[in-house]
C-alpha cells in the first residue's frame, strides 16, 4: 500500500527485481514447501501435511496478499502437488482454486477481522476440502474409500494452521513485503 | 502487450478463476480419457526433481544417523545384554536350521525337485515419500540405465514393500502394501490358509477372505502366496496381530515402511497382475484384477480350497525353506 503518495525517482533495476522477488516468494515458498514435505521426513501424518500446507498458502495469501497469489498460479501449484503426489487427476486443483475463490469473496470482511475468525473460516474451508476430495477420489475411482484420512487432514488442518501462520504472517510482512523493496 | 480498458481488464480477471477450474475438471476427464497422460507427467516431473531429492536426503540421513547413534550410546548396556541372550538362543536355532537344511536337500533330491529360478534384484534409495491422503507410495532414485519394470517386487532388510507402479529414467515409484488399492495373495504360515492382504492406508494392513472357519493365531507369520503369479511364495511379509476395535485381523509388517531408505527390486521373471494404479484411474483393471485375485471370493468352494490349499502348502512349503533368497548374499546381482 503506498501510504507516502508523491513524485518520486523511478525505481532502479535492482529495486524492480527486489520488488518482483518478494511478489514471486509466496508461491516460490508455496512450491518449495510441497518438494520438502515430499522428500522422506518421517514425520507422522506427513501425507496429510502436505495438501494442508499448500491449502493453508493459498487461503492465507488470497486474503492478505492476492497479487502475490493469481489464480494461474494456484492453478499451477495444485498441478505439482498433483504430481507430486498420487491424488487423481485434477481434484487438488479444483479444491486450491475453490479454496482461492472464497478467499478473495470474503476478503473485503475477513481481513479485518481477528485472528480466531480467521482461523474459524479456515477450518470451515479445510473440511469443505477433505470433503470434496473424499467425494472426488470416491467418484473418480468409482468405489468407497473410508472416510478417515479425510478426517485426520481436517484435524491436522484445524491444528497446524496457527503454527503456519505464523510463519506466514512473518513473510507476509518481510520477505514478500514489496512496499520494503 | 496489448492494451485494454480497464473495464475490459476487470472483466478477463473476473473471468481467469471460473475458466481454471473449468480447465482442472478437463484435466480430470482428460485424466479418466488418457490414463498415461497423468502418468507421463508424474513421472517427467520425479525425474527431474529425483537429483534435489537425493540431495535432500542425505542431511536427513546424516540427522537421522546421529539420533539412532545417540539412542544407541544410551541403551548400550541393556541392548548389549539382550544381545547376549538372543545370540544364545539364536545358537540353538543355528543348528536347528543347519539340520533342517540338508534334510530338506536329502528330500529335494529324493523328491527330484526342480529348483525355483534365482531372482536378479537391484538395491536403490529412497529419496522421497510420496502419495497423499488417499496414497501410499514411495519415489527411488535409480540410475538412468536401469532395468527396472512395472510389477517388480520391493523388499526392505526384513520384509515385502510393495510392487513398482510406475517407471521413469531416473525414478521409479513403488506402491506400498498399506496403500488402499493394495491387493497381496498371502498364505498363513503355520496353518497354510490362504488369504488376500487387503490395505487400507493405515500402518497395519488387514487379512480379508480368509476360507471358513479360519482364525488366525496373534503372531502368526504371514508369507506371500505364489498364486495368480504376481509373487513368488514365501516372502515374508508380516505377522497377524489383532486390535480391540476390529474383528478381522491386522497385518504388522516385517517391512519399516514408515522409515525405509533402501529398497531392493527383484525381478522374479513373473507376469502375473499388474499392479494397481493409483486411486481415481482405471478402476476396471482394479476391478477386474480384484476379480481374478486368489480367494476373491469369500463363498468358494471349501472342499476344493482344502485340496488346493494342501497341494500349494507343500509346495510353498518346499519353497519357503530356500527362501531367505533375498536376505541371502549368494543372490546374484543384475
Amino acid at each position: 500500500m503506498d501510504r507516502t503518495p508523491g513524485i518520486r525517482p523511478r525505481p532502479g533495476l535492482w529495486q524492480r527485481l527486489d520488488a518482483a522477488s518478494r511478489v514471486g516468494f509466496p508461491a516460490v515458498l508455496a512450491a518449495l514447501g510441497l518438494i520438502f514435505l515430499s522428500a522422506p521426513l518421517g514425520l507422522p501424518g506427513q501425507a496429510e501435511l502436505q495438501p494442508t500446507w499448500v491449502l493453508a498458502c493459498v487461503f492465507f495469501w488470497s486474503l492478505f496478499r492476492p497479487n502475490s497469489m493469481p489464480p494461474v498460479v494456484v492453478f499451477l501449484l495444485g498441478l505439482l502437488a498433483n504430481l507430486l503426489g498420487l491424488a487423481p487427476p485434477g481434484v487438488p486443483i479444483v479444491i486450491l482454486l475453490a479454496t482461492q475463490g472464497l478467499a478473495l469473496r470474503w476478503r473485503r470482511t475477513l481481513t479485518r477481522q481477528s485472528f480466531a475468525r480467521v482461523w474459524l473460516v479456515f477450518i470451515l474451508i479445510a473440511a469443505g476440502a477433505a470433503l470434496l476430495e473424499w467425494a472426488l477420489t470416491c467418484l473418480l475411482a468409482w468405489r468407497l474409500y473410508p472416510a478417515w484420512p479425510g478426517l485426520l487432514e481436517f484435524l491436522l488442518a484445524t491444528g497446524i494452521y496457527p503454527a503456519l501462520s505464523m510463519l506466514l504472517i512473518r513473510a507476509h510482512r518481510g520477505l514478500a513485503a514489496p512496499e520494503q523493496a | 502487450m496489448i492494451r485494454l480498458s480497464i473495464q475490459a481488464r476487470q472483466a478477463l480477471a473476473r473471468l481467469t478463476l471460473p475458466l481454471l477450474i473449468a480447465a482442472s475438471f478437463g484435466l480430470m476427464l482428460l485424466g479418466r480419457a488418457d490414463v498415461g497422460l497423468i502418468e507421463r507427467g508424474r513421472v517427467a516431473l520425479s525425474d527431474a526433481l529425483a537429483p534435489l531429492f537425493g540431495l535432500l536426503s542425505a542431511p536427513l540421513d546424516s540427522i537421522r544417523g546421529l539420533s539412532s547413534d545417540l539412542h544407541d550410546v544410551v541403551a548400550l548396556r541393556a541392548e548389549a545384554e539382550a544381545l547376549r541372550e538372543e545370540n544364545v538362543r539364536l545358537r540353538h536355532w543355528y543348528a536347528v536350521a543347519l539340520a533342517l537344511d540338508a534334510e530338506n536337500g536329502e528330500l529335494k533330491a529324493d523328491l527330484h525337485w526342480i529348483p525355483d529360478p534365482a531372482a536378479s534384484y537391484v538395491t536403490a534409495r529412497v529419496v522421497a515419500d510420496t502419495g497423499g491422503v488417499y496414497a501410499r507410495s514411495v519415489l527411488l532414485s535409480v540410475g538412468p540405465n536401469h532395468a527396472i519394470r512395472r510389477g517388480e517386487i520391493a523388499l526392505d532388510a526384513a520384509g515385502l514393500v510393495g510392487r513398482v507402479t510406475e517407471i521413469g529414467r531416473r525414478s521409479a515409484r513403488v506402491l506400498l502394501i498399506t496403500d488402499m488399492n493394495s491387493r497381496i495373495p498371502v498364505t498363513l504360515q503355520s496353518s497354510r490358509a490362504r488369504a488376500l492382504l487387503v490395505g487400507d492406508n493405515s500402518a497395519e494392513p488387514r487379512l480379508d477372505y480368509l476360507p471358513d472357519g479360519v482364525r488366525p493365531a496373534e503372531g502368526e507369520r504371514v508369507v506371500t502366496s505364489a498364486e495368480a503369479n504376481a509373487f513368488p511364495a514365501g516372502l515374508p511379509v508380516g505377522e497377524v496381530h489383532y486390535v480391540a476395535s476390529s474383528p478381522l485381523p491386522e497385518v504388522e509388517p516385517f517391512a519399516n515402511l514408515e522409515r525405509l531408505e533402501l529398497v531392493r527390486i527383484f525381478d522374479y521373471g513373473l507376469n502375473g497382475i499388474e499392479p494397481p494404479e493409483a486411486p481415481g484411474r482405471s478402476a476396471a483393471t482394479l476391478q477386474s484384477g480384484a476379480e481374478r485375485q486368489p480367494g476373491a471370493q469369500p463363498g468358494a468352494d471349501a472342499h476344493a480350497a482344502a485340496a488346493g490349499r494342501a497341494s500349494i502348502g507343500h509346495a510353498s512349503m518346499g519353497h519357503a525353506a530356500e527362501e531367505p533368497q533375498p536376505a541371502s548374499p549368494a543372490a546374484p546381482s543384475r
